[in-house]
């Protein structure tokens, strides 16, 4: 009986049995597929990006330098910046569970140009190839943000291959973003209007439209120094008037915005897990569909925090540091409408849920201590220290990296087709919010100490404090080992998924596991609005 | 009269649905190319209102002649690539060819005349670099102006490179009857993008070689 059902199963056509053999693959045009390289892809990124980082935590286990000397250290937190956020944080939701869901959320059969979309998995490729030459080759030691001068005169190590590298990776993530705004704008199911959309589809439009406008401008900039370096030229060269400000100027134009890149795409996630394991429609739907839209856009108005010491005007960075302060009621909004989501609601503690709970307290804690940042004074005590370090830790890889994992967790049934172990994966969700916040925590305190972030040795007094992170970041290294494994394991062995395992809403829900290549047997005909779970908004008994 | 029946792809639903899908992703694409010159043009801005004597002064090195000679040629190309999109839609095959065509003569003539330039330059040793030419006091601050002369000028001439490449492929296509009535988005798209080029020059120019008044 249970052998006839799997041949059942095994006989149904879909997008992974189609057909077979590696040309099958680097030729599909199936944006699931595409998915699925990109998830090959950053999957390795991020295992190396994190052996930097282990690196980095071993050596500040003790005041003294004891493994690496300073230079060798300055290349390692370049290059676990370059590598997690270029070529791991920045693609990640988007190209892999964007990618795979996109269409599917909004019953169409692929994105509107598959063509572009395989290309920009190979433009990413090309890319890391370069980000790894430089690595393999000596690496580079500019810090992650590149500054001139710096980066233009004085570095003589692989700037210029990482430069393409990072130019490469903005273009493939150009291709995504203006795939998914041209898909979601022209290709919808009938009767999907754009307030009965996912807020998952609300969020990768968001991160597109940041995508279209941000990163060409780092694109120029980088090429910039690379040029600048290549030609001998001198553009942002203080010896011929130039101005290494305005490098920055650019620079965190891009770059701030960035972090939204990665942080909005994983609030989409986490408003599909929330309500979907509340058993509760989502409380403020437009208000969480709108704050994605406002963070894209304001968020292109704040990049100048970055700069309160670096000698821009006063009364620019007064404008500054009250637009800071504005762009997080946005995610405020967001926030308290996902916890009224929970209020009352029917909840269980799954994997993603699991996962989804702890975004919400780490996103909250990194974004308060973002108000911090902002305040003029108090930046000014804590520029440029582990305070800062924790922060953004905080909201990429407690926010992001968190989302990022509800999202593999609460959509791998449907990408695989198969469960993954539910007990392991909890235990593991545990393992990563405790090891997080072992490692980062001790960060706020040693940079509010006076801690300075970029050093490869620290006075005696600080050494329990880096302890702790060093313990904490072997236990986050555990956390997410885990689910590289039993996700891996499960693929042979997990048990079958039905089309819908959480008895979620969502048109991805209502074709089956794995879908079939064109994802839809019939165009699917929306009729209500999203999250139609069974428990409403408290007042209403 | 040509027209080939167009297959639609199969994630469309119709061929309005992929004509508009494919406008679309082209405007988007022009807006990171916006975007993409907008960095240059803002450090433009920010060293000429710092430098501007030494802006004056690169500028009067630059050869008005052949500047607008270019300007001039590059409009042509324009119109002739909007009658050639016009050729299209209304299934004229042998004026679009013919179209195509003189704007490919049009495109390339602009770089090999934006080649003599850039040879002078060259000879003049006004390329930024150890061999700078100009000194005195303002030499630094001029050869800034040149580094953002070379930038803005190449960026725009490998543009207009990958477009005379592309126009050769749609020219080809054309030639073989691909496009007509029913379905001409490639040219379409491909009038959009020389446009675009075509208007970054008209901006260009003026900041270029017009200031300080000659
Ligand atoms: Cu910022």
């Amino acid at each position: 009986m249970d052998t006839q059902v799997t041949n059942e199963h095994d006989r149904q056509e879909h997008y992974l049995n189609v057909d077979y053999g590696i040309r099958s693959w680097l030729l599909t045009r199936d944006h699931k597929r595409i998915a699925l390289l990109y998830l090959g892809s950053i999957t390795f990124m991020f295992f190396l990006g994190g052996i930097f980082a282990l690196v980095i935590r071993l050596e500040l286990l003790t005041p003294a330098g004891d493994i690496v000397g300073a230079d060798t250290y300055n290349k390692l937190f370049t290059m676990h910046g370059v590598i997690m956020i270029f070529f791991f944080l920045i693609p990640s939701i988007p190209a892999v569970l964007g990618n795979f869901l996109v269409p599917l959320m909004i019953g169409a059969r692929d994105l509107a140009f598959p063509r572009i979309n395989l290309a920009s998995w190979y433009i990413y490729s090309l890319g890391a190839l370069f980000g790894l030459w430089a690595v393999f080759t000596g690496g580079v030691d500019t810090g992650w943000t590149f500054y001139a001068p710096y980066s233009t005169t004085a570095s003589y190590t692989k700037v210029v291959p990482t430069i393409v590298g990072a130019f490469l990776v903005g273009f493939s993530s150009i291709f995504t973003g203006l795939n998914f705004i041209v898909t979601i704008h022209r290709m919808r199911a009938p009767g999907l209007t754009w307030f009965r959309l996912p807020l998952f589809i609300w969020a990768h439009y968001a991160t597109s439209v940041i995508i279209i406008l941000g990163t060409p401008v780092i694109a120029i900039t980088l090429g910039l120094v690379a040029v600048e370096r290549v030609f001998r030229i001198g553009i942002f060269d203080p010896a011929l008037g130039g101005d290494p400000i305005l490098f920055q100027h650019l620079f965190w134009f891009y770059s701030h915005p960035a972090v939204y890149i990665m942080i909005l795409p994983s609030m989409g996630i986490i408003s599909e897990v929330i309500t979907c394991f509340s058993r509760k429609r989502i409380f403020g739907y437009s208000f969480i569909a709108v704050s994605s839209l406002a963070i894209a856009l304001l968020g292109f108005l704040v990049w100048g925090h970055h700069m309160f010491v670096s000698g821009q005007s006063v009364y620019a960075a007064l404008i500054f540091s009250v637009l800071s302060f504005a762009v997080a009621i946005p995610s405020a909004v967001k926030v308290f409408n996902w916890t009224a989501t929970l209020y009352k609601g029917s909840i269980s503690f799954e994997a993603p849920m699991v996962y989804a709970l702890g975004f919400i307290g780490l996103f909250t804690i990194g974004g308060l201590t973002g108000l911090f940042l902002a305040a003029l004074g108090l930046d000014v005590h804590v520029h440029d220290t582990y305070f800062v370090v924790a922060h953004f830790h905080y909201i990429m890889v407690g926010g992001a990296i968190m989302g990022y994992l509800a999202g593999i967790h609460f959509w791998w049934p449907k990408i695989t087709g198969r469960l993954y172990p539910e007990t392991l994966a909890r235990i593991a969700a545990l393992i990563v919010f405790l090891g997080f916040n072992l490692t980062f925590f001790p960060q706020f305190v040693l940079g509010y100490l006076g801690m300075p972030r970029r050093y490869y040795v620290y006075p005696p007094e600080f050494q329990v404090l880096n302890v702790m992170s060093t313990a904490g970041a072997t236990i986050l290294g555990v956390g997410y080992l885990l689910p590289m494994l039993y996700l891996t394991w499960s693929l042979r062995w997990g048990a079958r998924a039905g089309a819908n395992p959480w008895r979620a809403t969502g048109l991805e829900w209502q074709t089956p596991s794995p879908p079939p290549t064109y994802n839809f047997a019939t165009t699917p005909l929306v009729t209500e609005e999203p999250y139609a779970y069974p428990l409403r908004e408290a007042r209403e008994y | 009269m040509a027209t080939t029946e167009h297959v639609v792809a199969h994630q469309f639903d119709d061929a309005e649905q992929q004509h508009e899908a494919s406008t679309l992703g082209m405007w988007l694409f022009l807006v990171t190319e916006i975007l993409f010159f907008g960095g240059l043009f803002l450090l433009y801005v920010a060293y000429r209102v710092t430098y501007p004597e030494a802006f004056v002064d690169g500028s009067h090195h630059l050869d008005l002649r052949l500047g607008t000679i270019n300007t001039v040629i590059l409009i042509g190309s324009s119109l002739t690539m909007a009658l050639g999109v016009h050729a299209a839609q209304v299934g004229r095959q042998r004026a679009l060819v013919g179209f195509l065509l003189l704007t490919i003569v049009l495109g390339s003539a602009f770089l090999v005349i934006k080649g003599f330039e850039y040879a002078a330059k060259f000879e003049h040793g006004l390329v930024p670099g150890p061999g700078f030419a100009l000194t005195g006091p303002l030499g630094p601050q001029v050869e800034l102006f040149f580094c953002i002369y070379f930038a803005m000028t190449a960026l725009h001439a490998i543009h207009m490179v990958i477009g005379v490449g592309v126009l050769a492929v749609i020219a080809m296509m054309a030639s073989r009857g691909a496009f007509g009535p029913a379905y001409f988005t490639p040219v379409e798209l491909m009038g959009l993008y020389w446009h675009f080029v075509d208007v970054v020059w008209i901006f260009l120019f003026p900041l270029l070689y017009l200031i300080g008044g000659r």
